[in-house]
């Protein structure tokens, strides 16, 4: 699925985003680099999301550096991203991924089977002609996943990709990202299932209060975090 | 009109009268509709997709004129068609065309309002999304105007049926002439002045029908909108 790498590594100098008097990332410094998937932990409010949308290029911070394979502008053309709770346009899940597709510069004589490809490879090609609207939570997780990959992306961004589903349709996306990540795709996952991180990503970054308290492998994070408020989060005790 | 005969007989024998005074309103109705249409649609899509200084100002006046009086608005096309008006070299004062003109003034807020705000509600359901797949402004555009399509068929159908039934308007700039401006509104309205109450009764059961039609069409799109769209 990969060609020329190009907006890897991922590196935030010191990158902070205020809003007017708040503080939502506060100089925060780390590198997304290829490799197993990364996992963005940390409470609700800790800046997770915002550090998705910067890398993404959605919002630019308000100080600091951040560059994309060394280059501090760049064509974000091989960065996909799936929202939280994504937007399913009014139309069948076919037509979801087609359009993707047609966003991401692929003709028309090419969409169709590559549509059908990537149904497949999220598991909806018996459901392709069904409205993407009236598909299941789960379902329209995946179907944006297939419209991520249409992008044929180096980088994927995941935001709370299954916060809200059951446990048969977060093992499917579960699945899917290590499918993914298995094809040298750069995955960037944020969640608050500390067993989902320990589960799929391979490097954890640990975020409270807008700042990266820790960063460190998955098995060594849940083994022996560093710091004290990585380790009551690790407990399950409240870190705000 | 001879004495005796119902409004049932006019309407289902066929009254050359009646017809050709149904087929006047609706030719009127629709050439406004499709001429109002087409400014009101890019118009909506413009003000839903589009930030400028005085846009608020702009939509808060486009609300204000869907609530339009039609016989304000006749009022204001007088003056503008009539001979020492500014159009008034156009000479269509009197003439079906002006009253399609002044229908169409009518009914373009309530189609640009209702676009304006389909549009724009999907617009932000949308944009995420389409920043983050780097959707370009056509595109973007092309995709927000399909899938808003049978909310916009619906404006645009309530904006027919506004000017169907409207009678101010047309009036005013139409002066109710008989065999060439009178539409059904308008003779309703001079029918039961006159006492004639069998045309007017066949002509009001004819607009009822052609509203309840309007309003069939709008509920059958939405339900094909969900059926197809979801």
């Amino acid at each position: 699925m990969r060609a020329e790498p190009g907006l890897l590594p991922i590196a935030f100098e010191e990158v902070s985003l205020r809003a007017g008097a708040h503080t939502i990332l506060d100089r925060v410094s780390l590198a997304f680099r290829p490799g197993p998937p990364t996992a963005l932990i940390g409470p609700n409010g800790s800046g997770k999301t915002s550090l998705i949308r910067v890398a993404m290029a959605l919002i630019a911070p308000t100080g600091g550096r951040i560059s994309w394979g060394g280059r501090e502008a760049t064509r974000m053309d091989r960065c996909a991203m799936v929202f939280q709770r994504p937007a399913m346009l009014r139309r069948t899940a076919e037509s979801n991924v087609d359009f993707a597709l047609s966003a991401a510069g692929h003709g028309r004589a090419r969409r169709r089977a590559r549509a059908r490809e990537l149904l497949d490879i999220v598991g909806l090609a018996a459901l392709a002609g069904r409205p993407a609207r009236r598909l299941s939570g789960g379902e329209q997780q995946r179907l944006a996943l297939a419209r991520a990959l249409a992008r044929d992306p180096e980088i994927l961004f995941l935001d709370e990709p299954t916060a809200s589903l059951d446990p048969a349709a977060t093992k499917a996306v579960e699945e899917l990202i290590a499918h993914v990540a298995g094809l040298g795709v750069k995955v960037v996952f944020a969640t608050h299932d500390l067993g989902q991180a320990r589960r799929v990503a391979g490097d954890i970054a640990f975020l409270a209060r807008g700042r990266v308290v820790e960063r460190a492998p998955a098995d060594r994070f849940f083994a022996t975090p560093a710091t004290a408020d990585a380790a009551a989060f690790v407990r399950g005790e409240l870190v705000i | 009109m001879p004495e005796g005969i119902s409004a049932w007989d006019l309407v289902i024998g066929g009254d050359a009268t009646l017809y050709a005074i149904i087929a006047l309103s609706l030719g009127v109705s629709l050439s406004a509709t499709v001429l109002a249409a087409a400014i009101a649609l890019p118009l909506g899509a413009f003000l839903a997709l589009v930030e400028f200084p005085a846009r608020a100002s702009v939509v808060v006046v486009l609300n204000a004129f869907m609530g339009l009086p039609p016989v304000v608005v006749g009022l204001a096309f007088f003056l503008l068609l009539s001979r020492s008006g500014p159009l008034g070299f156009l000479g269509v004062l009197y003439t079906p065309e002006a009253m399609a003109l002044a229908q169409a003034f009518l009914v373009l807020p309530i189609i640009a309002a209702l676009a304006r705000q389909a549009i724009e509600d999907l617009w932000i359901e949308y944009r995420d999304e389409f920043r983050a797949m780097r959707v370009g402004g056509a595109a973007r555009v092309g995709a927000l105007i399909r899938d808003a399509r049978f909310s916009l068929v619906t404006a645009v159908l309530a904006g027919f049926g506004r000017a169907a039934a409207e009678v101010g308007t047309v009036m005013v700039v139409g002066g109710n002439i008989d065999g060439f401006t009178r539409t059904m509104t308008t003779a309703i309205a001079l029918e039961t002045s006159k006492g004639d109450l069998a045309l007017a009764i066949g002509l009001g059961l004819v607009l009822i029908a052609v509203i309840v039609a309007v309003n069939a069409l709008v509920w059958s799109v939405r339900r094909a909108g969900e059926r197809i769209a979801g």
